[in-house]
């Protein structure tokens, strides 16, 4: 039978080439993204301000917006929006936050049921009050900073520290990208967010680890390979599982995407942005090559000839032979 | 890397067998499980995003309870000052704690010492903590009494004990299904119901205090006129029905802890909903003395400072038991029977999260899930027999293996599965993938660099699986934080994420080297198929 092969044995592409290009790239739109965060936004779920969201299936036919719309908006809850939810009989109702601390929430439910009445069903309601909120975002916050935090740690103990810095840099650079990407989409920023950008970032330095193992091997191996050199061929000896391993997981995400429902739409989608699209660009463009940037092998005999230990099959040092003659 | 010991083969295989077992229960309807034995019932429970239900997070109020230790500080002062016979002026609630002003200065010492009886030694968790309960300070003859931090947090703490046995008694009252009842930090209780589809009255039920009192009414002024000028010292202005208001004793005739039952019925003359009540011997005994000393005056049964009724006492009532009327709806009446016989909470709730599913949105996402998992497990199955043929196989096997695995261990846990969960899962098929497919393209590497077939075999296994150990303990890592601080769903997304990347580093590490090695040996292969 023959095997399906997606990258072809022994590739030699020249990535390192790419990093005059990659690196302003990747500058650029981390310089973008947080822009976005800063003058549009994300769109904060109520996890993270408050509020209320309620999520209704009208029970003939398709829900008629206008004047739902119109009868909330008769109920005077402050900013609220409506939206379609997956179907056209279901309803996604947003309530901004109501003055008056946690109590007031709860006292606007109790208006929108009395309003909508039995002529919907009620799918979901979430009420998150102000007290709540405040802590869910400060948990999220430390969350992501004490995860970062020991996976650096654990890299710094594995690894050397150049690479504990580099994979840091390059995964803080895949969160900053993926905030960009949500900003830009306007999806729904909440708690399963958090778990998407931890997820994104457990992938991506997965995939970082998986290289910079490789690299580390070869420096012991090669003692004298240039650092573009030894990197390039790091890359290209892990290029085949990367480009498997992110297709399985490229399909078990747009699985997820295409029929884990609406609940965890925004959150597949997260993922598939930051782990398929970012994460295997950043360990390939940028956490690779800014090993030379932080020093890596910068003592090491650069250009000299090439000693290979094992494996026997390399050719014999050209030198030793010229000597010899 | 491909020998194993017989005895080996026989852990790997049974740790394997014995953890999928485990998974067992799963597929049986709850009925046939209840009648297993205990040891052999532990199964994944369904979050209340999948199941439907109500999740309601309740709030302490620690302000109540801080004033409420402050009046009783307040009390305890005037009830010692005056039993030492020590003159006083000015004792009032001032900020965050009691102050006296000692008249005659020689009393000061005396007082001091006689206060200082109200500050008791903390206990920490190691004996003594060296904190009091209450701070006692002198400034001239002004004596300041302030409780503890730590004395109020102990406070509440118990605040919330309470309330989780007065909830828990509210809520079985109203007969739901399984109910779980949990504190959460220090001034928190967690409430989820599964099933419950509209928590309104479950709300209406933990939002109540139920504080009843039965007070006499103040009759000195009328209460309109009381409320313009100023009410008397010893009463207090409360609402009643509609825009009546009462001028009411602050000094409480018989309170609701001395109940012992409280039924909803009709009254036999008017057919309108009432509650009948009973008292304890104390408060029997309490209620006949107030009652046989006021007879024609008119007393007020006071439910969270709100006046539900205010009868004159026609003659005394000494049987130690009653009834309350005052504009009930069945429901109503049958709403304050139960909350009458749980019990007063000792502060108020406020209910600072909720979260509801119906049952049709829980079901939806199952089916969406399975849809998902089976979809996805399809593709990565295809894909990695069409990759890797029969080692692609193997691999399969592998993350079948895995699965079931993951079940075993979920179940052990009794842990929760959400949706995000099933994210997690479906997430995981593809960490174990990657396991695999790493040791996979080593051995191809080892292939090219001109091994022989069993040689590439082992190296590729030996190198693969460092890499495989540390690329998935920092994904660990980051399932472990996300575990810590996360809640809810987010929690059972780290927990399946987590157990995945453990189940899948034992499938790496021992099955798919397992069944390779067995293979090994039948065959002896030259080439090595991928």
């Amino acid at each position: 039978m023959r095997l399906l092969r997606i990258v072809p044995d022994d590739t030699k592409f020249d990535f390192m080439r790419f990093r005059r290009i990659s690196f302003p790239v990747s500058a650029l739109l981390s310089i973008a993204a947080i822009a976005l965060y800063f003058f549009h936004g994300l769109n904060f779920g109520i996890d993270f301000v408050g509020g209320t969201l309620i999520e209704v299936q009208t029970k003939a036919g398709p829900a008629d917006l206008a004047k739902m719309r119109s009868t909330i908006g008769g109920l005077k809850l402050g900013d609220f929006q409506l939206q379609e939810f997956g179907a056209a009989n279901d309803v996604l109702i947003r309530i901004s936050e109501q003055p008056g601390g946690d109590e007031a929430q709860q006292a606007a439910v109790a208006k929108v049921r009395e309003a909508l009445g039995e002529e919907v069903d009620y799918r979901r309601v979430e009420v998150v009050g102000p007290s709540v909120s405040t802590e869910l975002l400060a948990y999220g916050t430390i969350g992501l900073v004490l995860a970062i935090g020991a996976i650096l740690i654990y890299l710094w103990f594995r690894f050397e520290w150049q690479f504990a810095l580099g994979a840091m840099i390059a995964n803080v650079h895949d969160l900053v990208l993926t905030v960009g990407f949500m900003s830009l989409t306007h999806i729904d920023f909440d708690l399963t967010s958090i778990a998407a950008l931890l997820t994104i970032l457990g992938y991506s330095l997965n995939d970082t680890v998986v290289i910079y193992d490789r690299i580390r091997e070869m420096l012991r191996r090669y003692k004298r390979m240039s650092m573009p050199d030894l990197l390039n061929v790091s890359i290209n000896a892990t290029l085949s599982r990367s480009i498997v391993t992110h297709l399985t997981v490229a399909i078990s995400l747009l699985a997820l995407l295409l029929f884990g429902g609406q609940a965890i739409h925004s959150f597949t989608a997260t993922m598939m942005f930051g782990v398929v699209l970012v994460g295997t660009y950043t360990s390939v463009f940028i956490a690779s090559p800014i090993l030379i940037y932080l020093g890596v092998g910068s003592n090491r005999m650069e250009g000299a000839a090439e000693e290979p230990e094992p494996p026997a099959a390399a050719a014999t040092p050209p030198q030793r032979a010229r000597t010899r003659r | 890397m491909l020998f194993f010991t017989r005895w080996k083969v026989a852990a790997i295989l049974l740790v394997a067998f014995v953890v999928c077992l485990c998974a067992v229960p799963n597929f049986f309807p709850e009925r046939t499980v209840k009648r297993w034995p205990e040891w052999a019932q532990r199964h994944v429970v369904l979050g209340l995003d999948l199941q439907g239900g109500s999740h309601l997070l309740l709030q302490v109020d620690a302000g109540a309870v801080r004033k409420e230790r402050l009046q009783s500080l307040n009390d305890d002062v005037l009830r010692l000052l005056r039993q030492a016979r020590i003159q006083f002026t000015g004792r009032a609630v001032v900020g965050s704690g009691v102050q006296v002003r000692i008249t005659r200065d020689t009393d000061v010492d005396n007082a001091l010492a006689k206060l200082r009886e109200l500050s008791t030694p903390l206990s920490g968790i190691l004996g003594t903590s060296g904190q009091r309960s209450v701070d006692v300070a002198a400034n001239g003859n002004l004596i300041t009494l302030t409780p503890s931090d730590a004395a109020l947090t102990e406070r509440i703490r118990q605040a919330v004990d309470q309330s989780i046995q007065i909830i828990e008694r509210r809520v079985n009252e109203l007969g739901l299904v399984e109910p779980t009842i949990q504190r959460e930090g220090i001034d928190r209780i967690l409430v989820q119901v599964p099933g419950l589809q509209d928590p309104s009255r479950l709300k209406e039920i933990l939002g109540k205090t139920a504080k009843l009192d039965f007070r006499m009414v103040d009759q000195s002024m009328p209460a309109e006129q009381a409320a313009q000028t100023r009410p008397p010292a010893d009463s207090e202005i409360l609402d009643g029905e509609g825009a009546v208001k009462y001028l009411i004793e602050k000094r409480v005739l018989v309170s609701g802890a001395d109940l012992t039952d409280a039924q909803p019925g009709f009254d036999q003359r008017t057919s309108e909903p009432i509650v009948s009540f009973r008292f304890n011997s104390s408060g029997a005994r309490k209620f006949a003395e107030a009652t046989q000393a006021n007879v024609g005056k008119p007393f007020a049964i006071v439910l969270d400072d709100k006046v539900i009724s205010a009868p004159v006492i026609r003659e005394p009532i000494l049987g130690g038991s009653g009834q309350i009327s005052g504009n009930f709806t069945v429901q109503s009446a049958n709403d304050l029977a139960i909350l009458l016989r749980a019990g007063a909470l000792p502060a108020p709730l406020t209910i600072i999260e909720e979260r509801t599913v119906g049952p049709g949105l829980g079901q939806d996402s199952i089916t969406a899930g399975e849809h998902a998992a089976y979809a996805g497990a399809a593709l990565v199955i295809v894909f990695m027999f069409a990759t890797y043929g029969l080692f692609g196989l193997f691999a399969n096997i592998a993350v079948a293996v895995n699965i079931a695995m993951i079940f075993g261990v979920l179940s052990l846990l009794s842990a929760t599965l959400t949706l995000p969960g099933i994210a997690g899962i479906v997430l995981t098929v593809g960490i174990a993938v990657d396991s695999n497919v790493l040791i996979y393209e080593r051995i191809r590497e080892e292939v090219r660099a001109g091994r022989s077939a069993i040689n590439a075999i082992d190296a590729g296994f030996s190198r693969a699986l460092a890499t495989i150990l540390d690329s998935n303990i920092t994904t660990f890592i980051a399932a472990a934080v996300l575990f810590y601080i996360g809640t809810g769903p987010v929690r059972g997304f780290a927990v399946t994420l987590g157990v995945g990347i453990l189940t899948s580093l034992f499938t790496a590490f021992t099955l798919t080297r397992l069944i390779v090695a067995y293979w090994v040996r039948l065959w002896r292969p030259r080439t090595v198929p991928i």
